[in-house]
């Protein structure tokens, strides 16, 4: 149980809704409408619709047609990727568990221990047969912040004549995101990373892919996903993106704050940054506190106030040691010390403050006590 | 008697005269409840947390909330909590219930089953989804129905053969409001050892439904047709006997592995409250709703000659009626009634053109098929409503009929 006024910590598992969204969103909820409807009411709210469309596709840079909307990057990333009908499928190891999960058996690219993924191996994987291929590869990890070579990587898909999907849900909203420009056929994102509504996401198309889909009936998105348009989550969604469109800039101040967390926690001996030494978001560090158990450290920055995570908030409840860790060869023992904190667009300066002295303490009472157990 | 300013149709909405239109296609979508969005409003902002987040407070308060859900809905059909899987939409718990048992019985090593029986007046989504399997080799029964709507038992019986998997019948119909036999579908669909999904999208809050005495297997339900939210749905899937489904969304294995993704905490609260509020209003308002249905028919059957009502006339629900006018185009009609918003058919498929399946299967010639639009009255629904709508209906089809005669009537 959190104290009061708990600081939140874990914007990469999900983000509150920005206020300009709330205001969108309670406007869309009272509005009655179906978007496929003809009459009067039905046409209002398709218009708001395809507005939230241009929005989106701003976002990245994107042509509005070639948005789908679907329930959100899950869903999104299943309809890419089977969807898509290529006989091969090439992912890399640190894929979230969507995209290694869409398909029965993904040829994993490796990683290296930074998470960058192998180019090499990608290119010597995709020479060995002309067999039609999709790789899928995503822009920013969520458990490491890492962000990949993605120029790179569909330049390797071209020169094959493979498609490339690219899950953006991590990355969008944090940096400028061109997916002409970085050659990318279909594009996976999800508003409630970006301070929209959960249930909605979209998977955007730079062309007009063929795709095979997972819902059928009504004929709704140009018939790539069937299903009453979910008005007021396309709208937040919409709000979302030109919200986090225009506060790209704001993401300096986390970035300097997130650099702050880790100057300060790197001092302590042993601490671990995975993934330090390369290009990764502003708002994410996954850190180690050396022999303390994630889980311990989680519960003890619980009681302080602070939620921050051990990894992915996906199914079990089960703590599993990390894919993505494992992957970029971490021992266990190591990865099962690692947390993630992750910052958003409400993060406060104070926020900081209150983690790093909870962090702190943490790791002074975990110090003391090894002290205690090698003494007796 | 309302004042102006008052409920018009939906919450909120002025009366017609005051520029909006009287909204009439409930069957479309519903209004969401302003108590709906009161219990909504807080998963949106503070308590926004992730409920698959294990780690902290911000997760346990949303997965607290989204089982609170799961429960309400529960509760409305006699199920089990853990029956209950969120899904976007009906359309989707229709997609994955009758593909997902479908697929796996036909996939079956020892003895895979390869036939299902649906019937020609399924939803849009129903029949999409039916046809995409019998692009996989798997054999679609599409039993007809009668003039008023139902289906008949003994072509159902005869239809399920050892080599059938599923039967999926809807509960009511969206276009006509009639009510399938449900209990009766179920027990035989037991009795021959096949699983039996409905399609409760428009049964759903609308009608007593008990999973049990009903002998249901898989049910389909959706928020906004029930004055909850756009975007959320759920599939009940009966855990004793156990029906095993093949995934359409696979990831980080929630919902019992049935249906990966972060669940739209909002969303399944308002879902949930929806179903409390229909738990309790229910029997008042099928009995205000059966008054308003009588007024609009008086209204409309004393002043209109050339009238029919398609659809059983007693297995209906009171919250629809679908009437065919004689020597009318019902898309002239509509167009001349801006002040209604009313439709002529199903609202997935009312942007293209195309007589109704519906309609259709029903034996309606596509000439009165034409002249037919849907009615969909409900919570927000009050008696100036249903006067000023058939005020402004039967003065149209008179005017139309005075300036394009035609020699056909809606026998």
């Amino acid at each position: 149980m959190g104290m009061k006024n708990p600081v939140y910590m874990d914007h990469n598992a999900t983000t509150a809704v920005r206020p300009a969204v709330k205001d969108a969103l309670i406007r869309a909820l009272e509005l009655t409408g179906n978007p496929s409807s003809v009459h009067g009411a039905g046409r209002g709210v398709r218009k708001l619709v395809e507005d939230a469309r241009e929005q989106v596709a701003a976002l990245v840079g994107a042509m509005p047609a070639g948005v789908v909307f679907t329930s959100g990057g899950t869903e999104a990333n299943n309809l890419a990727i089977p969807g898509a009908g290529t006989r091969r499928v090439l992912v890399s190891a640190v894929e979230h568990v969507s995209v290694l999960k869409s398909v029965a058996a993904p040829e994993i690219i490796a990683v290296d221990s930074n998470g960058l993924i192998d180019l090499g191996a990608l290119d010597a994987a995709l020479e060995v047969n002309q067999e039609a291929a999709l790789v899928s590869v995503m822009l920013a990890n969520n458990e490491t912040g890492v962000i990949q070579p993605v120029a790179e990587v569909s330049s390797l898909a071209k020169k094959h004549g493979a498609l490339f999907h690219c899950d953006a849900v991590q990355a969008a909203g944090k940096f400028v995101i061109d997916m002409k420009a970085l050659g990318i056929d279909m594009l996976t994102l999800s508003a409630h990373k970006i301070g929209g509504p959960q249930g909605i996401g979209a998977l955007v198309l730079a062309d007009d892919q063929t795709l095979s889909p997972i819902i059928r009936g009504g004929g709704q998105e140009r018939s790539r996903r069937a299903g009453t348009e979910n008005l007021p989550g396309i709208v937040g969604f919409g709000v979302a993106a030109a919200e986090a469109l225009k506060n790209l800039s704001g993401f300096a101040d986390v970035r300097d704050w997130r650099d702050r967390i880790e100057a300060e926690l790197s001092r302590h001996q042993g601490v671990c940054i995975f993934g330090a030494s390369v290009s990764r978001l502003a708002n994410t560090t996954c850190l180690t506190m050396p022999g303390v158990e994630a889980e311990h450290q989680l519960i003890a920055l619980d009681l302080a106030g602070i939620a921050v995570s051990a990894g992915s908030a996906c199914s079990s409840g089960k703590v599993e040691p990390s894919h993505v860790l494992a992957a970029m060869g971490i021992e266990a023992d190591e990865a099962a010390t690692a947390i993630r904190v992750s910052l958003g667009w409400n993060t406060t300066e104070h926020d900081i403050e209150r983690f790093l002295s909870a962090w702190a303490e943490v790791h002074a009472r975990a110090r003391a006590s090894n002290k205690d157990r090698t003494a007796a | 008697m309302t004042e102006v300013n008052t409920i018009h149709g939906s919450p909120g909405q002025k009366p017609a005269h005051k520029g909006r239109p009287v909204y009439l296609d409930y069957q479309a979508t519903t209004p969401l409840d302003p108590r709906v969005l009161e219990a909504m409003m807080p998963f949106y902002t503070e308590k926004f947390g992730n409920p698959h987040s294990r780690d902290h407070f911000f997760g346990w308060e949303a997965e607290e909330a989204v089982e609170k859900a799961r429960g309400q809905i529960a509760a409305l059909i006699g199920a089990g909590e853990k029956e209950i899987i969120f899904t976007s939409g009906a359309t989707e718990s229709n997609n994955l219930a009758i593909k997902g048992v479908a697929r796996l019985h036909a996939h079956h090593n020892g003895s895979p089953k390869t036939h299902i029986v649906t019937c020609a007046t399924e939803h849009k989504c129903v029949l999409e989804a039916s046809a995409a399997l019998e692009r996989d080799g798997i054999a679609i029964t599409y039993l007809p129905v009668g003039p008023n709507g139902l289906i008949d038992l003994d072509q159902l019986r005869d239809a399920i053969t050892d080599n059938t998997s599923l039967v999926s019948i809807m509960g009511v119909n969206n276009e006509i409001g009639v009510i399938q036999p449900l209990a009766e579908i179920g027990a035989l669909c037991r009795e021959a050892g096949v699983f039996f999904h409905t399609d409760a999208a428009q049964a759903y809050g609308k009608i007593g439904l008990d999973v049990d005495a009903m002998s249901i297997d898989l049910m389909s339900i959706s928020g906004h047709k029930v004055y909850g939210p756009m975007g959320i749905g759920a599939l009940f899937v009966r855990r004793r006997p156990r029906v095993r489904l093949e995934t359409l969304i696979d990831g980080g294995g929630q919902e019992q592995g049935l249906r990966s993704g972060t669940l739209p905490t909002p969303l399944c609260v308002g879902l949930g409250e929806a179903s409390a509020i229909a738990a309790t209003d229910m029997d008042e308002e099928t009995t205000r709703l059966k008054g308003l249905n009588d007024l609009f028919l008086n209204n409309i059957l004393t002043r209109l000659e050339g009238v029919a009502i398609n659809g059983d006339l007693e297995a209906r629900i009171p919250g629809n009626l679908s009437l065919s006018f004689s020597d009318i185009q019902a898309e002239d009609l509509t167009a001349g009634l801006k002040d209604l918003a009313i439709s002529t058919g199903a609202a997935c498929s009312s942007a293209t053109v195309g007589p109704s399946h519906v309609l259709e299967a029903l034996g309606l010639s596509e000439e009165l098929s034409a002249a037919t639009i849907r009615i969909g009255l409900g919570r927000f629904t009050n008696e100036d409503d249903i006067k000023f709508a058939t005020e402004t209906i039967t003065a149209e089809v008179e005017r139309l009929r005075r300036v394009n005669p035609r020699q056909t009537s809606a026998a």
